[in-house]
């Protein structure tokens, strides 16, 4: 084997505004003269944004009204003697997220000790009453103990998470909602009383749930050779798509009751649910009709040339592939859908906007607006910005884009 | 070699295709029947009828911000046609904001300057995760609302005025000669566009298109310049807007619910824009940017004529979905109290009973909006796609 030498002459000096301090401020900030100019404009606009900021949050703001409505902004009015049922779905999604973590994220230690401290800062907080101190607490534990079982099992376990993801949305509905009759053990928490954080969380996993056979049916039949078939499904697909969510939930609270056969409407939370569920459809549709297009069309063909039929081909063939490559996709929809549960306070409900305002409308807390708007706008945005980054790692790790 | 037996019915995929086909028509029509026979039997049982002549009636309501003369006794057509033209306004002007915002963003966020590039990468990160409908009333409530009363108005320079009754900027007052100038200014457009059409045949005869639209424009700001000083009198009056006592007198008023609603919309749409813009650019290859700078194209010149014309290709079919979601936003603004057309139509729903006609009406319209939107966004996209030889 030939090695290959190269003269010293022609090693090269290190580029050495990478090592220095001044080097790097050479050339990031002040390598001419306008970027100059630009540098001080902005830093200086930076330092009046977040003076101004921390001012207000340390002087002026006025956090009881978040301390004194915390229960009704986390969980609505739904009944105390059952808080455990949404601590026990809050567990079951600590094993999950841990078990996800360890097998397909890995290492990364740094955010992993930052979703464990999540909680376990929590804990600390003073004002919160004991058992909700144990629960935190348990919560970070069972999080680096789904991280460990998942680093030992490794990618073999990979299936089983995913199955594992599917089925808690489906449990986590059974569970909130009860299933026996008022009297049972397990009894039944009317709709109604769902609200707050709850709230918006139930009505996006609702809606995802509920949403994801239709937007199949639909993306199927958007790609099917029927006209018949095919017309029906892109004008559903592109009226829903063209009118905005606020109507689509309107009509559900309107219209919804003069739609089904005279009896009992059913209740403001299942039509919000029906309206969201109608709506995201449309849009799952045409996420899943992308991964089908990236099915490449010889998959069809040996498919065909082993035998399967057309409906086989489908469920074990291409579907698998498709829901594979889309799962990202699907990830930021869950988060769109998650920022626009918020349009249900439109309509009357109480979700964690719908809770705030009503909260805002007391005399005592009219002047407000500011602490309790920023404090939900902080849990959107934490909750938005952690799914978007577990889409990416997703991405990477599924490799998509790259087989 | 035997003959082809007939292959049986339940087998010839004609049929199969022709049935399935005609089976699922069957179902649907079906459920329709049932949901509209549903209808009508509960909206006799409520003693309500369809159809659409009560917008004749008198609507009854007052509407705080209009474009052409309405008060209460004008029709519920009348009002929801203001409603129309609040949204078209709101939507007109809140693209063209959010896409100057957009690309401004999408632009700083590849700065070569570090702490540009980070502001623009926060911004995004920040509008992109959060609620629009929290923003908006956040914008509503603990910014407009909160800014000083009218006596202690806040004047900006070009005396803008700030209040908590909303913002009032400079206006002309039309004078005497307004409706000459008037016949000056469209005659001065028309002229323009001729001279751009007449340009254009002629650089497409020819092969060497001259800068068309420049002379058309240039034609256009220069009958418009000479009209306003030929004429005796300026056609308009500037008009200062003042605090008078407890209200804020002349000028031009823009309610806090518009500002609200106008600002809160461009901005979020312009993180979206932002980012769009930004996978535009990087998409065009680095090769481009290195050819252009070989032949010596400063770096402004270099975003104009080499990468921008490319980005486009790949921008405009996900910008137009971001048009479509800025307008069809709009009717969020409900919640704050701009009277567009979702809202304006909630409160003729509830003068009138007449549910169904109105959610059918508004969803037409903004179907039709939307596919209007993308027919126009798509005859752009044909023009500027690249020419394949």
């Amino acid at each position: 084997m030939a090695r290959v030498h190269s003269s010293p002459s022609a090693v090269l000096p290190p580029p050495t505004e990478r090592y220095s301090v001044f080097g790097w401020l050479y050339k990031n900030l002040f390598s001419t003269w306008y970027n100059s100019i630009l540098t001080i404009i902005s830093l200086s606009l930076v330092f009046f944004a977040v003076r101004g900021m921390l001012s207000w949050l340390i002087n002026e703001a006025q956090w009881e009204v978040i301390q004194v409505n915390f229960r009704l902004l986390m969980v609505g009015q739904y009944p105390v003697d059952l808080i455990w049922r949404v601590w026990l779905c809050l567990h079951l999604l600590a094993a999950v997220i841990g078990l996800s973590w360890g097998v397909w994220v890995r290492g990364r230690w740094i955010q992993l000790f930052l979703l464990v401290s999540i909680p376990l800062s929590l804990s600390f907080l003073p004002g919160i009453d004991q058992s909700a101190r144990w629960h935190l607490l348990s919560l970070s534990v069972i999080v680096l103990g789904g991280y460990f079982l998942g680093r030992v099992g490794g990618r073999p376990l990979g299936r089983l998470v995913v199955n594992l993801w599917v089925l808690y949305f489906i449990l986590v509905i059974l569970v909130i909602r009860g299933f026996t009759l008022s009297e049972g053990w397990f009894r039944i928490v009317p709709s109604n009383l769902w609200g707050g954080l709850l709230l918006t969380f139930l009505l996006t996993v609702t809606g995802i749930v509920f949403s994801f056979p239709l937007g199949i049916l639909l993306a199927l039949g958007r790609r099917s050779r029927l006209p018949a078939v095919r017309g029906i499904c892109i004008t559903y697909i592109e009226v829903i798509r063209g009118v905005p969510l606020v109507t689509i939930l309107f009509m559900a609270q309107v219209m919804l009751p003069f739609f089904l056969s005279t009896g009992t409407p059913p209740d403001r939370v299942l039509r919000a649910i029906a309206g969201i569920t109608l709506f995201s459809a449309a849009y799952l549709a045409e996420n899943v009709r992308g991964g089908l297009q990236a099915v490449p069309q010889g998959q069809y063909e040996a498919a065909y040339a082993v035998g399967l039929s057309g409906f086989k081909t489908m469920i074990y063939i291409i579907l698998p592939q498709a829901l594979r490559t889309v799962i990202p996709v699907l990830v930021g929809q869950f988060i769109s859908l998650f920022k626009d549960t918020t349009l249900v306070s439109i309509v009357g409900l109480l979700d964690l906007l719908g809770i705030s305002r009503s909260i805002l409308a007391q005399p005592q807390y009219i002047a407000q607006q500011r602490e309790v708007l920023l404090f939900i706008t902080a849990i959107y945005w934490v909750f938005s910005y952690l799914m978007a980054y577990v889409s990416q790692r997703l991405e990477i790790s599924l490799g998509v884009g790259e087989r | 070699m035997q003959a082809p037996k007939r292959l049986p019915f339940w087998r010839d995929e004609r049929i199969l295709s022709w049935s399935v086909q005609l089976l699922f028509l069957v179902l649907v029509i079906t459920l329709i029947a049932f949901l509209a026979r549903n209808l009508l039997l509960n909206l006799r049982q409520q003693g309500l009828g369809l159809g659409f002549g009560f917008l004749r009636t008198t609507a009854g309501f007052d509407i705080g911000e209009h474009f052409f003369p309405y008060d209460r006794s004008h029709t519920f057509l009348e009002a929801f046609i203001v409603g129309l033209l609040n949204t078209a306004m709101v939507g007109f002007l809140g693209v063209i904001l959010a896409t100057l915002l957009g690309v401004l963003f999408g632009v700083a966020r590849l700065a070569s300057n570090f702490i540009v590039r980070q502001i623009a990468r926060w911004y995004i990160e920040f509008l992109r995760n959060i609620p629009l409908l929290v923003l908006l009333i956040f914008w509503y409530t603990g910014v407009f609302l909160k800014l000083p009363r009218v006596k202690e108005a806040i004047t900006l320079p070009g005396s803008i005025l700030l209040s908590n009754r909303g913002i009032a900027i400079p206006w002309g007052i039309p004078t005497g000669t307004f409706s000459q100038y008037r016949l000056i200014f469209w005659g001065g457009l028309f002229l323009g566009l001729v001279v751009t059409l007449l340009l254009n045949l002629h650089g497409r005869r020819t092969g060497r298109p001259p800068l068309a639209l420049l002379w058309g424009s240039l034609t256009f700001i220069s009958i418009a310049i000479l009209g306003w000083f030929l004429l005796s009198t300026p056609p308009l009056t500037l008009d200062v807007p003042g605090v008078q006592g407890l209200r804020i007198a002349g000028g031009r008023p823009l309610s806090p619910e518009f500002m609200a609603l106008l600002s809160g919309l461009a901005i979020y749409t312009s993180a979206f824009i932002a980012d769009v813009v930004r996978a535009g650019i990087q998409s065009v290859s680095k090769g481009q940017v290195e050819a252009a700078k070989s032949l010596g194209l400063k770096g402004s010149q270099i975003l104009r004529m080499v990468v921008f014309p490319q980005a486009l290709r790949v921008i405009i079919p996900p910008l137009t979905s971001q048009y479509l979601n800025l307008i069809k936003n709009s009717s969020l603004a409900v919640a704050i109290g701009y009277p567009e057309m979702f809202h304006v139509s909630g409160t003729i729903l509830n003068q009138s009973g007449r549910a169904v006609e109105m959610i059918a009406l508004v969803m037409a319209v903004y179907l039709a909006i939307s596919l209007l939107t993308s027919a126009v966004m798509n005859w752009y996209n044909r023009k500027v796609r690249l020419v394949e030889r």
